[in-house]
């Protein structure tokens, strides 16, 4: 790879250590992927937060890299393994709480606004058609790259924290035109409605064509929150970066694929029998990814003036912006009188939950992924109304 | 044998060879507190990787491996170089990170299980005896 001056500088160590490290990571990537050079990005998304991934080593790499690096561009985090506030009205143990604020105060440090989420499109980590970004959420990298016609690859921690103290990225994969064309079309010909059912659709396409680039036709409207579901559930099961739908994602189509799958009402009710198992439900999730303002202000209102069972847990998982102004709608108020809780900055793939739980309800194909994997719930995709039932029985 | 490939992180050392044709997730596949690989159905599950010289085609799963390359590391369990066909961005990361020596571009089907190995991972050379 060819490198500025300044970049060269940089890799010797004249900027400091953490940058001479994350110099390194990124020279190797690129080096790896056959990039030409670095270039400028706008914005960053880290992910790698939770203390129950990172442990005391990651947390100790991070301490390292904010004894001197300093972050470029703008860069958020993705969520933490609790709310950073109200973490005890979640049962997060002392021990946990006080290592997730090292975690929390290293990123700081270092010049990362720490508002944890995986949605940052919705709170002004916002990038426009056709900027260069360095994110690592899977479900954003996926929006970002389809729904919002930016260009990212999908970073793992460590080289989105590179990215945002150098400010660059090497110039590989889906920051390309060549590497962003579809290879398959796929024609829906069932209705889709509702973020689970979105998460479905994802899970039927992520099952069926891995991280080939699809051409989706046949959704004739989508609204953000389907959208998020889609992402987030395609993004897990099938590991995709970037998929176009039809007059939702702006990139120029050169060639539409003529291999061409269908996907119809069976494969649909497929992929929401797979997530519905027999079990007793004692845990419910909403807000994967993180709920909207209107996700939060519809589930408020469903919720208002009733009680959910006090025998199952009920969260409601957003970023901490939405939650502030949803506080002061009363929106918040609304959902925890039910006896629900709304938490922020976290989510239930990164909570240390695993063993609190038994049978998992969410809209979130995403959810039960992990849910199931991760967490040995058993798991139940639902509607948010079905969800929302399901807790005041 | 000597065989030439391409430096992926900087180092010298040598050991005995661990080799397997199955890729490796790190995250979920190999436990950081033991080194053990731990993956329901992979050719070296319940095998321990400490102080090996680690030979697998690639790496492969969730990014949070690169933390467990590194965790490993840190405590002294795990591989001590790493030799693989061909580098991907997780492990690539956990080395540097680690600074564990690791060398891609190699034909592992020319070591064997075993055989000791000399690595000088700067060069991109490594010798199998």
């Amino acid at each position: 790879m060819e490198l500025t001056n300044e970049e060269q500088d940089m890799a010797a160590g004249k900027y400091g250590k953490a940058t001479q490290k994350a110099m390194e990571i990124l020279v190797t990537l690129g080096d790896i992927y056959g990039a030409k050079r670095m270039i400028d990005i706008t914005s960053v998304q880290i992910a790698g937060v939770s203390y129950a991934n990172l442990n005391e080593p990651g947390l100790e790499w991070l301490a390292d890299m904010a004894v001197d690096g300093k972050v470029r561009v703008f860069t958020t985090l993705n969520p933490a393994g609790m709310d950073l506030e109200e973490w005890k009205k979640l049962a997060i143990s002392e021990d946990f709480a006080e290592n997730q604020h090292r975690v929390v105060e290293a990123f700081g440090k270092m010049g990362v606004i720490t508002t944890c989420s995986c949605t940052p499109y919705l709170y002004g980590n916002l990038p426009h058609y056709g900027q260069h970004i360095a994110w690592s959420e899977s479900s954003a990298v996926c929006y970002a790259n389809s729904v919002l016609g930016a260009r990212t690859n999908r970073e793992g921690g460590p080289s989105a924290l590179s990215a945002a103290l150098v400010g660059k990225t090497p110039e590989y994969g889906f920051h390309l035109d060549e590497n962003r064309q579809p290879s398959v079309k796929v024609e829906v010909k069932t209705k889709v409605e509702g973020t689970f059912q979105f998460g479905a659709l994802g899970k039927v396409l992520g099952d069926r064509l891995g991280k080939k680039i699809s051409y989706i036709t046949g959704i004739p409207k989508a609204s953000v929150e389907e959208l998020k579901s889609f992402c987030a559930s395609y993004a897990t099961y099938g590991g995709v970066a970037l998929f176009h739908m039809e007059g939702i994602t702006p990139d120029r189509v050169e060639t539409i694929p003529s291999e061409t799958i269908e996907v119809n009402e069976d494969d649909l009710k497929g992929a929401m029998a797979d997530l519905d198992e027999d079990t007793e439900i004692d845990f419910i999730s909403l807000g994967c990814p993180h709920a909207s303002l209107a996700e939060l202000e519809y589930i408020a209102k469903q919720l208002e003036g009733k009680k959910t069972n006090p025998q199952k847990e009920v969260w409601v998982t957003t970023a901490r912006p939405t939650k502030q102004i949803a506080d002061r709608m009363g929106f918040t108020k609304m959902i925890e009188d039910s006896g629900a809780k709304v938490a922020a900055d976290t989510c239930c793939v990164v909570a240390p939950i695993k063993g609190r739980f038994h049978g998992l309800a969410s809209d979130s194909a995403k959810m039960c992924y992990y849910g199931s994997g991760r967490n040995k719930f058993s798991v139940k995709l639902m509607s948010v109304d079905e969800c929302i039932e399901e807790a005041l029985k | 044998m000597k065989l030439t490939g391409r430096r992926i992180y900087q180092g010298k050392t040598e050991g005995e060879a661990l080799v397997t044709k199955d890729s490796i997730s790190f995250y979920g596949g190999v436990d950081p507190e033991t080194g053990i690989v731990v993956e329901k159905g992979h050719e070296l599950e319940g095998v321990d990787t400490t102080d090996k010289i680690l030979v697998f085609p690639t790496g492969k799963g969730s990014t949070v491996g690169s933390y467990v390359i590194y965790q490993m590391a840190k405590t002294g369990k795990g591989p001590k170089a790493l030799i693989l066909q061909e580098c991907e961005a997780i492990v690539a990361v956990g080395c540097i990170i680690g600074e564990i020596p690791c060398v891609d571009q190699i034909d592992t089907s020319q070591i064997t299980t075993g055989s000791k190995v000399i690595i000088d991972a700067g060069a991109g050379v490594v010798e199998v005896e």
